[in-house]
């Protein structure tokens, strides 16, 4: 039964998050940055595409050094 | 987004899915049992329909920003996550996705099973090949044409599009009766990923409250901006590549 809920769960694991959970971890953060912003005067539209630039060559590198 | 818009994204994505599960339904009924194989197949998509049918209510009754904040972060996740594979894939640092390959692997694999008949199906073993290769590829589908279905308020045009893909695809696939090795798999993934990552991010970006200058003609810039960055990243990768080669033998001396 526990290693049927472990398969379960490793298998939503590697359908959400999959490869690299920092890219996840990530996209959360920045999306929270990005909802405190806009709650000020200041424009938070540029904040998601930030974290792509930035996560997108982290993760790859990370990869490419694997 | 047009019906157009949302109708390609859609096809796209299925039709990327819908071509690894054609190879394993392929594989299960080449090497084992067809009326099994078919079986597991019918199942397998009527389980992602009523998933669709259930779901898809249940999502559109959410607000629009809170659906867009939860499926922007979603979307964005996923397509990085693809973006990420075909990058890796364009720039030589990870085996191109190969259909005949995997489809001898399948076949392998198959052909080595004992045969075993349950609940009046002659062949378990092709009927769960084929069931679960067609959901566990299937979900996939199910998310993106639930995702853009709802944030366009037209989860039936997105329905029929994930459906008018796994149709062709599978077609095609039955009529060769042999894995579509000639579909550009690879750059359709570069794309999708794109599209998933471009999406992500502007309505993500909305539902954590932020307004896109030009407002939904941001995706114009987006959608091509990611692609470049994308295409400059596999470039950057492919020199890496190159230049570690070449400079291992001077390691040497």
């Amino acid at each position: 039964m526990i290693a049927r809920l472990r398969a379960f769960a490793a298998f939503w694991y590697d359908f959400v998050i999959g490869d690299d959970w920092r890219v996840a971890v990530g996209v959360v953060a920045a999306l929270a940055i990005t909802y405190g912003v806009s709650t000020t005067s200041i424009p938070a539209w540029w904040l998601l595409p930030l974290a792509v630039v930035l996560l997108l060559p982290v993760s790859l590198w990370r990869a490419v050094r694997k | 987004m047009t019906s157009g818009a949302l109708f390609l994204a859609v096809f796209l994505a299925c039709a990327v899915e819908a071509v690894e599960a054609t190879t394993i339904v392929l594989a299960a009924g080449t090497a084992r049992d067809w009326r099994s194989a078919f079986t597991g197949t019918a199942i397998g998509l009527l389980v992602l329909a009523a998933i669709v049918a259930i779901l898809g209510p249940a999502v559109s009754a959410i607000p629009l920003r809170g659906l867009r904040l939860v499926v922007g972060a979603l979307l964005l996740i996923f397509g990085l996550q693809w973006l990420r594979k075909a990058v890796l894939r364009a720039s030589g640092h990870k085996s191109l996705h190969d259909e005949a390959q995997i489809y001898q692997t399948e076949l392998t694999a198959a052909q080595a099973a004992g045969a075993e008949r349950r609940l009046s199906v002659p062949d378990w073993y092709a009927f769960t090949l084929s069931f679960k290769g067609v959901v566990l590829e299937g979900l996939e589908v199910a998310f993106i044409v639930l995702t853009f279905g709802s944030n366009q308020h037209d989860i039936p045009l997105a329905a029929i599009a994930g459906l008018a893909a796994v149709v062709v695809v599978a077609g095609a696939g039955f009529a060769v009766r042999a894995p579509l090795a000639r579909v550009p798999e690879n750059t359709m993934k570069f794309v999708v990923g794109i599209m998933l990552t471009a999406f992500g991010t502007f309505w993500g970006a909305e539902g954590a409250g932020a307004h896109w200058p030009g407002s939904d003609a941001a995706l114009l810039v987006l959608v091509p901006a990611i692609a470049l960055f994308a295409i400059m990243l596999v470039r950057l990768l492919r020199r890496v590549s190159a230049e570690s080669t070449s400079a291992t033998p001077a390691e040497v001396h």
